[in-house]
């Protein structure tokens, strides 16, 4: 196993993880005179849960932005699955199979849990204009198809409670939940997660992480994950990306980079003599 | 007391996904029609019908047009007096180019024209919002008003510069023109409205009215979920202007007969059909029947009650409706700004409760 090259290997907890799914090769991202991000490569395997921990400002929620499509980086090349990605607006890398959550949290306050869940499914809804009009036969079919996946995914993260609750009236811990139920209702390959335990108390960060390796687990999602949380980056992550102000300054096994001098420096800072 | 839910229950997910999922809202919408559609046309005269039925219907049909880009899309828009004037003369010059043609037909391809004019008016959404987009859609008033009334083609180089609506009937019946009967004038307005209606709930809770909401409510995460923004916002000013269009071709052929577009489609209409949709309730397709219900009764209320009751001069009840008019607008978006369909969930939420209070 070599943490570094990646691919196809057995974790210690026996989860089998795949060949090269997403690789970033030489991404720089600049706004104006501003580097955000500084020729930075790395990988994200399939089935694997990948972290990208840094201190505030290194770049990680742009790093995020680019893999997404929000960011069209000036150098270096996206490839997803074997081919290199041309240049794409956010939606049409939602087609691709890649979902996210946000660090502040992006839902439909106007509409129920469920719309916001069902709108997660709107990548794999088909009918047509016309057949929705009549609603009766394809469309209602379809309606009635999806929301079987979705009531799953309500199941799985626990709301099945709040289904017709408007979203504007939940408390914060829910709101991340149903915001992860819509990413995952899109059934990624993918799955970016930009703080998914920001603002929680340790109950719900147990939740969540419980959540998150079981999607892993069941779904065979692959996850990537930015937070600061340095306990539950080390338990749950497979590999894990560091970055400092747009540069990347570690990469490995939590263990390497634990031990990482750099890492270390990054975090606590270094005495200037 | 009378309106519970208990005992009943959805097993599946398309009756839970119904239209009233409760079997009492079912059946109170189902005597509803019944009530429209067999007692109210054999009572009507043309009094109700002109001053209160049709203008309603055709209205609702607007304002639930406008209620689709504003309410759900969340794309403001001042240019629906400019769009209804657009489907008005789109019917003028079908029905006149081809008299044998059916208005069964005309209507809703003046409402597919218009919806191809305005969807041409909203491309400054993909780049403009807000107050930015309004005033956008503000110039598209002004210029289509100013195009009707300067190309004579449009008016088939009448001397008044008016259109009037010919004689044409559906199945024998006159539905246009000085002769039309008050009860075909409703009917067809009221068939018109029932499938506008259907088709709106229909395409307002499927995916389509998902990814409206969706942009209306943050356009970032719609796009990070795979909705194309751009297909979006021209598809809601589509089905929008379509509405629109069969209004205002139904405004101008069965309503008013003869229209000069300044007076008949001014900014004072997308004004009227813009409060509508907002005391109504934005995002609601009862709200858009409640908001057109309140702006077109309020007046004809307060006429009845300032001359018929009072007494008072018609010139001072005429201001008086104004100011009155005016302050119950402001009064209502200060106390219910979610509109009349939000007190209508309440007192529906209330209701679920009484007589107990818990």
């Amino acid at each position: 196993m070599n943490a570094l090259t990646g691919g196809n290997y057995t974790t210690a907890d026996g989860r089998k993880i795949g060949n090269t799914m997403m690789e970033m090769k030489n991404i720089t991202l600049r706004f104006g005179g501003v580097v955000a991000i500084k020729d930075i490569s790395f990988d994200i395997n399939e089935g694997e849960i990948r972290a990208i921990i840094g201190p505030n400002g290194a770049g990680k929620s742009s790093m995020l932005n680019v893999i997404s499509g929000f960011y069209n980086p000036q150098e270096g090349e996206v490839w997803f699955h074997g081919k290199k990605r041309p240049p794409m607006r956010p939606y049409q890398v939602a087609r691709q199979g890649i979902a996210r959550t946000f660090q502040n949290i992006a839902l439909f306050e106007g509409m129920s849990v469920l719309d916001n869940v069902m709108t997660g499914r709107l990548t794999h809804m088909k009918a047509g204009m016309l057949s929705q009009m009549i609603w009766k036969g394809k469309a209602e079919a379809e309606e009635t198809a999806n929301r079987e996946i979705v009531e799953k995914i309500i199941d799985f993260l626990e709301i099945q409670a709040i289904r017709k609750t408007p979203v504007g009236r939940l408390p914060y811990g829910l709101k991340k939940r149903v915001e992860l139920a819509r990413a995952l209702a899109a059934e990624p390959k993918l799955l970016l997660l930009d703080e998914p335990m920001a603002g929680m108390n340790v109950e719900e960060k147990e939740d969540m992480s419980r959540f998150i390796l079981s999607m892993n687990d069941e779904f065979g999602t692959t996850i990537a994950l930015i937070e600061h949380d340095m306990g539950v980056v080390m338990d749950l992550s497979d590999r894990v990306v560091v970055m400092d102000y747009g540069k990347k300054i570690g990469d490995g096994t939590p263990d390497d980079v634990r031990n990482n001098q750099e890492v270390i420096d990054a975090y606590l800072g270094v005495a200037h003599d | 007391m009378f309106y519970r839910e208990s005992g009943d229950f959805s097993t599946t997910y398309a009756e839970d996904n119904q239209t009233f999922p409760i079997k009492f809202d079912r059946y109170r919408y189902y005597a509803v029609l019944a009530v429209a559609f067999l007692v109210i046309p054999f009572i009507i005269n043309d009094y109700w019908a002109n001053a209160v039925f049709v203008p309603f219907l055709i209205y609702a049909i607007a304002a639930i047009g406008l209620n689709i880009l504003t309410g759900y899309c969340g794309q403001v828009s001042l240019g629906t007096g400019g769009f209804m004037a657009v489907g008005a003369y789109a019917v003028y010059k079908l029905m006149t180019a081809f008299p044998e043609v059916s208005m069964l037909v005309h209507v809703p391809l003046a409402g597919l024209i218009t919806a191809g004019v305005v969807t041409l008016f909203g491309l400054p959404s993909l780049r403009i919002k807000g107050f930015y987009l309004a005033v956008a859609t503000l110039a598209a008033q002004f210029f289509l008003v100013w195009l009707f009334n300067k190309v004579p083609w449009f008016y088939n180089y009448s001397a008044s510069g008016q259109i009037s609506a010919p004689e044409r009937d559906v199945i024998g019946i006159i539905i246009t023109g000085p002769n039309t009967e008050a009860w075909a004038k409703y009917m067809i307005c009221l068939i018109f409205v029932t499938l506008a209606a259907l088709i709106a709930r229909n395409l307002t809770r499927g995916s389509v009215g998902r990814k409206w909401m969706a942009i209306r409510d943050m356009d970032i995460a719609a796009e990070i979920i795979g909705v194309n923004p751009m297909m979006a916002k021209l598809t809601a000013f589509a089905v929008s202007g379509f509405f629109i269009g069969i209004a205002g071709a139904l405004f101008f052929s069965v309503y008013l007969g003869a229209a000069e577009v300044g007076e008949s489609f001014g900014i004072d209409k997308s004004f009227l059909v813009l409060f509508m949709v907002i005391i109504g309730g934005l995002g609601s397709i009862f709200g858009s029947f409640a908001g057109a219900a309140f702006m077109v009764l309020l007046p004809v209320f307060l006429k009845n009650v300032f001359v018929g009751l009072l007494g008072w001069p018609t010139d001072l009840a005429a201001h008086l409706q104004f100011i009155v008019s005016g302050g119950l607008i402001i009064v209502f978006l200060i106390l219910e700004p979610h509109g009349l369909a939000q007190l209508w969930r309440l007192a529906k939420e209330k209701l679920r409760l009484w007589p107990f209070p818990h």
